[in-house]
């Protein structure tokens, strides 16, 4: 008996790990072959904005799903890589990709800062200190008027080189976003596959068993909200001098809340779940373009029945054994 | 002048307070932040200025008007949006809550448009002038009926059946209705008062500033929340005197330190409490347990 289910388990394993490889040469390919086909702007323009949005969910998803925290202050950290990266470019060196790195390192330190309260603050107060933490730093962007050039926002942020040769197209654009998506997001799979990703794990599941087990939550909590932050400050880098301008309108609370609703669309804590649902709702408002002033509210309604009719989500995890999560479960509903 | 301040303060402060209370009860009972609260607030408001500019009725009757449709509205939202999610994860809840959020606010910009619109003058504002403060009567007025809508509250938790069993559903679902009280019903009235909060501190915002728009529930309903997590979250008092904290803080800080980050302080001061009393400054010591 044991036999058999250990040959089932590892049929399992290597069907899942083929179909990862296939989703992922599949995508690969895609990748490629679309900017030539639909050479058009708009299209274009809107996968574009597609891909960052993927950088931020799947970065979001390391805190807000691996981990179970609420975060509702994303928008911050892509904000200040924005703006880390295009000062630094238009003031100091001009080279695109010194700017992306250093807005993901700048990034990196805030989210250290940000990690600080969750020593001690947990749960749905946590999420008032992210939320507060957006709001500080808007008002910080729309205040600093010397800096940041106030609510005007900064303009001409130039685009990004490779050894001096401008990208400037929409299908460079396209290949550059994409090529930086499949890198974290690679990356992020490995890295929530790994001991680190299994401690967060942890920690959602039970913090103080986690503790219990010799493991400094602390120390990870921290570097999860670091390594979340950084990621989203490199998509703001991107996003900065692919748009060319920024202003601080563009990194609000609702910002940081609609792309915590996009993975929770998706299904928390999955990475394929985090790439539906940022798929589905950032699509949605563009689909529902013909129907103009109707199409929030259409919005609206479909978050609702979505979440109502599927509360976990399109694709929600499924590493977890269903014994723990049942248990998990009856406790969330006690 | 930092007395002036301190009456500017405890006006807003007030207001904070009644829309802070709407969050808090559907905390205390649900353990769920109702992120489409504010928007109740603007529905509110809208359904006053509907009343009074188009429908041509008295201000009163506008008033009690509009508490009515919130109150309708508030168990409304809890009957389609929570219900069947009220086991669920909390980050369903607050997708579903932003979800009644966008719906609201929509449905207000598309029927009455999306620009600012006067509300209209409903008294005579008279300023009565002391030896360095000046009070003027829409200032009295919110003070008092927001004094008036917490003594009622205070009442109805207290000492009414319909408190005591809002108290207990708080803290034991399953166990109050197995001694007979109507879970549902209970969490029904609880949103609804709530909203009939909001909608009333929609109103003298209205009255206050003399202009409404669509999406005003936005900013205030983070502000609102942010007092109530100051005072604890769930814990009534402790809102009220929450809301009140900020305001003062809020008008004091302006004053004092600079203007232009007056909407800064109320979440830098937010993030200051939180460090040192994690669950608010009068809220209840959580113990985690195994």
């Amino acid at each position: 008996m044991d036999r058999i289910k250990n040959i089932k388990q590892m049929s399992n394993k290597i069907f899942s790990r083929l179909n990862n490889n296939m989703i992922f040469a599949l995508s690969l390919f895609v990748i490629i072959i679309f900017p030539i086909i639909f050479d058009n702007s708009y299209i274009l323009h809107i996968l574009i904005l597609l891909g960052v949005y993927v950088v931020l969910g799947t970065s979001l998803n390391v805190v807000a799903g691996v981990m179970g925290e609420l975060d509702l202050g994303h928008a911050a950290f892509f904000g200040i890589g924005a703006y880390i990266s295009s000062l630094f470019v238009m003031n100091v060196f001009d080279n695109f990709w010194i700017g992306m790195i250093l807005a993901g390192f700048i990034s990196l330190i805030f989210g250290l800062l940000l990690g600080i309260p969750s020593l001690r603050i947990r749960g749905d107060y946590l999420a008032i200190v992210t939320l507060g933490f957006n709001e500080i730093i808007r008002y910080v962007l729309l205040n600093m008027q010397s800096v940041t050039n106030g609510p005007m926002g900064i303009k001409g942020i130039p685009s990004p080189t490779i050894f001096g040769y401008v990208l400037n197209t929409k299908q460079q654009m396209f290949y550059l976003i994409w090529v930086l998506v499949i890198i974290i997001v690679v990356v992020m799979n490995r890295m929530t596959n790994s001991r680190f990703g299994r401690t967060l794990v942890a920690i959602r599941e039970d913090q103080i068993a986690a503790t219990s087990l010799g493991i400094n939550t602390g120390k990870y909590e921290i570097w999860a909200f670091a390594i979340t932050a950084a990621f989203a400050g490199i998509a703001g880098s991107f996003f900065a001098h692919y748009m060319n301008f920024i202003n601080p309108n563009n990194f609000t609370t609702n910002e940081s809340i609609l792309i915590l609703c996009m993975i929770t669309v998706g299904g928390r804590g999955s990475m394929i779940g985090s790439f539906i649902g940022v798929t589905i709702l950032f699509l949605l408002p563009e689909l529902l373009r013909p129907i103009a002033d109707y199409r929030m509210l259409i919005y609206g309604i479909m978050l609702v029945v979505m979440m109502v009719f599927k509360p976990r989500g399109f694709w929600p995890e499924k590493r977890i054994p269903s014994r723990i999560t049942k248990s998990a479960e009856s406790k969330e509903a006690s | 002048m930092i007395v002036q301040q301190l009456v500017n303060g405890l006006t807003i402060g007030s207001i904070y307070a009644m829309v802070a209370l709407g969050y808090t009860l559907a905390y205390g009972i649900l353990g769920l932040i109702n992120f489409a609260h504010g928007d109740v607030y603007m529905v509110g408001a809208f359904v006053a200025y509907f009343c009074i500019t188009v429908l041509d009725l008295n201000v009163i009757v506008s008033f009690i008007i509009s508490l009515v449709i919130s109150g309708i509205l508030g168990a409304l939202i809890e009957f389609t949006a929570f219900r069947s999610i009220r086991t669920g994860s909390r980050s369903s809840q607050l997708i579903s809550a932003i979800g009644v959020s966008i719906i609201l606010q929509n449905a207000v910009m598309l029927t009455m448009g999306s620009d600012t619109k006067p509300f209209p003058k409903v008294m005579n504002t008279s300023v009565y002038e002391f030896t360095n403060i000046t009070i003027s009567s829409t200032q009295i007025l919110i003070m008092i009926v927001a004094l008036i809508f917490m003594i009622m509250l205070y009442f109805l938790i207290y000492k009414t059946r319909v408190g005591i069993s809002m108290r207990s559903t708080a803290q034991d679902a399953a166990m109050s209705s197995l001694m007979g009280i109507n879970v549902n019903k209970v969490i029904s009235i609880t949103f609804s008062i709530g909203a009939v909060f909001g909608a009333a501190a929609g109103i003298l915002v209205g009255i206050y500033y003399n202009s409404i728009v669509f999406n005003m529930g936005s900013s205030m309903g983070l502000k609102a929340f942010v007092a109530a997590v100051l005072g604890g979250i769930g814990n009534i008092p402790g809102t009220m005197l929450g809301g009140i904290v900020l305001g003062l803080a809020e008008s004091l800080g302006a004053t004092l330190i600079s203007a232009k980050y007056k909407d800064a302080f109320s979440f830098i001061i937010l993030i200051f409490v939180l460090l040192f009393k994690p669950t608010g400054l009068f809220g209840k010591k959580e113990i985690e347990k195994v």
